[in-house]
């Protein structure tokens, strides 16, 4: 996992649901490039033509609810995303994002975020510094057990280190 | 510990856990579709898993673009059929023999009370109806699971669900739960255990039991859970079990929170886009034109659903593009020999073999721009059946039928 990340914020509110990101018409692959080409497409039509590698998504509450869906966290990945922000996550999106190293932070920003505000995050020291603003926030740490799997690069590099 | 943490621990090599805790457990059943299990197949070669451990213990079934709608989707259940094939896994349903996942698995006896199933559905929460753990997972955790035979999990808190007084006529567990959900939002058990329970879930028939778990995942929910007792029993045709009064929760269990309803005062519901939270009763639902009606899916395409449907529109015609989807072939033959097919196309609507399909827009009743529908199943969020300008309404079968017949969102009277 990458340590740095820096971006434009977009900014998405609350119960951002699987079938916006990544509506059922486009499971018909997994891959993560062609599946960013359509992520989050019918909340905001701009989004897939013009986010660009490193940009980070700042939501509000319960974001990624609904299906289980692996292809949501697949195609925000594949539109570069570098991070998703969100105040809370729905559980299933949270464990895919963990499993495929799709970095996410629980974490309610969205009041000091202005849409495009550039914003850094170093996640080794647990900071997001919102550049635009100048104003900083401290990250919780997520529990040992989620870390583990992160830092082994995700869940099938932890499986194969940890049970087989 | 509630009936969720003694399922849990027990799949374990813990005595007791509490919530928060992270587990290792051990699963019983895991499962996947013709939409997932590919990524999970994916994932499962990228590790280089060679075999699955328990080919008894896994389900796949074909049920979302099924029969394959296009091109690419016949190529996903080819890939499913392959896997299942190479690795000899036991429960593989063919089309033919393919149902609905959540159906289907409770129809064939596949879950038993106390299990702890998995499934790369966010719909496998419905087998809490049988007193099972039971909650979807993603593709990667699906492939992990088909490895090892372990998935891990937070050891949610419980929120307690009691329901008492006398269930008005027309209302059945879809109502139950859409109410709930209106009360608690579609974050209100978020990562949570919602545990079910009181007189009226005592006496509340399979069908509608496995309605209002199969939607614990639209509260947020981890998963849905009933205690298993004489109906589960009789529903599984196995004696009730000495070993049922483990899977309970003890009278000291801690709850998150209790919440009570007094079902006298619920009304038939009706969830307005674009969230399952939108609930409100029929009497307060207005004028709402309606393009089409679908009466099918994991939530209430079971056998007693089509024959709330069929009982109300018996002898009657629709108005608008009704499509009826049994859930699975026993409950599409059921209903054959029970006259409610005819009863069906006679009243002009179509009736579609055993698929997911449009719930989820993805074939069999796609909604164009501007088109209202009322159905139900289990989301009604934008653009979830075809255009993100179509509108998706949630009820009841009783209510989509009556619908039906009226051409606008409607009660089915007295």
């Amino acid at each position: 996992m990458r340590m740095q990340s820096k971006g434009r914020v977009w900014k998405f509110g609350n119960n951002i649901n699987t079938d916006e990101i990544i509506p059922a018409k486009y499971l018909v692959t997994s891959d993560e490039k062609e599946l960013g080409r359509h992520c989050l497409e019918d909340v905001n039509p701009e989004f897939p033509g013009r986010v660009k590698k490193g940009d980070i998504i700042v939501a509000g509450e319960n974001f990624g609810c609904g299906s289980s869906r692996e292809h949501a966290a697949l195609a925000i990945k594949g539109a570069g995303i570098s991070c998703v922000i969100a105040k809370s996550f729905a559980r299933i999106f949270l464990r895919n994002c963990i499993n495929i190293g799709l970095p996410i932070i629980e974490k309610d920003i969205f009041r000091f975020c202005k849409e495009n505000n550039l914003l850094s995050i170093d996640f080794k020291k647990g900071i997001i510094e919102n550049l635009s603003q100048k104003k900083k926030f401290t990250m919780d740490k997520f529990p040992q057990f989620i870390q583990e799997i992160i830092q082994n690069g995700g869940l099938m590099k932890w499986v194969k280190k940890n049970i087989r | 510990m509630t009936i969720t943490e003694k399922i849990l621990a027990g799949h374990t090599n813990k005595k007791e856990v509490v919530p928060g805790d992270f587990i290792l457990a051990d699963v019983d059943l895991a499962l996947g579709n013709d939409i997932t299990a590919p990524t999970a197949i994916e994932e499962f070669k990228k590790a280089g898993g060679k075999k699955v451990f328990d080919p008894e213990k896994i389900v796949l079934v074909p049920d979302h673009f099924s029969p394959a709608k296009d091109l690419e989707s016949a190529r996903l259940a080819k890939r499913l059929k392959l896997f299942a094939r190479k690795h000899k896994i036991a429960h593989y349903y063919e089309l033919g023999r393919m149902g609905i996942e959540h159906a289907l698995i409770p129809e064939q006896g596949l879950v038993s009370p106390g299990n702890l199933v998995v499934g790369a559905d966010s719909h496998t929460c419905t087998y809490g109806a049988l007193g099972a753990f039971s909650a979807g997972i993603g593709s990667t955790d699906l492939a992990a699971a088909f490895i090892t035979g372990k998935c891990w999990f937070k050891v949610p808190e419980t929120i307690k669900l009691v329901y008492y007084g006398k269930l008005p006529k027309w209302v059945s567990g879809k109502d139950l739960i859409l109410h709930t959900i209106g009360d608690i939002g579609v974050d209100g058990a978020h990562y949570k255990a919602m545990e079910f329970t009181g007189e009226v879930i005592k006496n509340l028939a399979m069908d509608s039991r496995l309605t209002m778990c199969n939607m614990a995942i639209e509260a947020g929910a981890k998963n849905g859970i009933i205690a298993p007792d004489e109906i589960t029993y009789e529903y599984l045709h196995s004696p009730l079990s000495t070993l049922h009064s483990l899977f309970k929760s003890d009278p000291g269990a801690n709850y998150a929170e209790v919440r009570e309803y007094d079902v006298s005062k619920i009304e038939p519901q009706v969830a307005f886009p674009p969230l399952p939270s939108n609930s409100k009763p029929i009497s307060r639902v207005g004028r709402v034109l309606i393009d089409q009606v679908v009466i099918g899916s994991c939530t209430n395409g079971r056998i007693s659903d089509l024959r709330t449907a069929a009982s109300i529109m018996k002898g009657k015609e629709v108005k608008v593009r009704t499509i009826i989807i049994p859930a699975t072939q026993k409950i599409y033959l059921q209903a054959l020999k029970e006259g409610l097919i005819e009863t069906f196309i006679k009243a002009n609507c179509v009736v579609s073999t055993p698929t997911c399909g449009p719930c989820l827009g993805g074939h069999m009743g796609v909604l164009a721009e501007d088109e209202v529908c009322i159905s139900t199943t289990n989301r009604n969020f934008v653009g979830r059946m075809g255009s993100p300008k179509s509108k998706v309404y949630l009820s009841n079968p009783a209510v989509a039928a009556a619908s039906a017949i009226k051409g606008r969102i409607a009660g089915p009277g007295k």
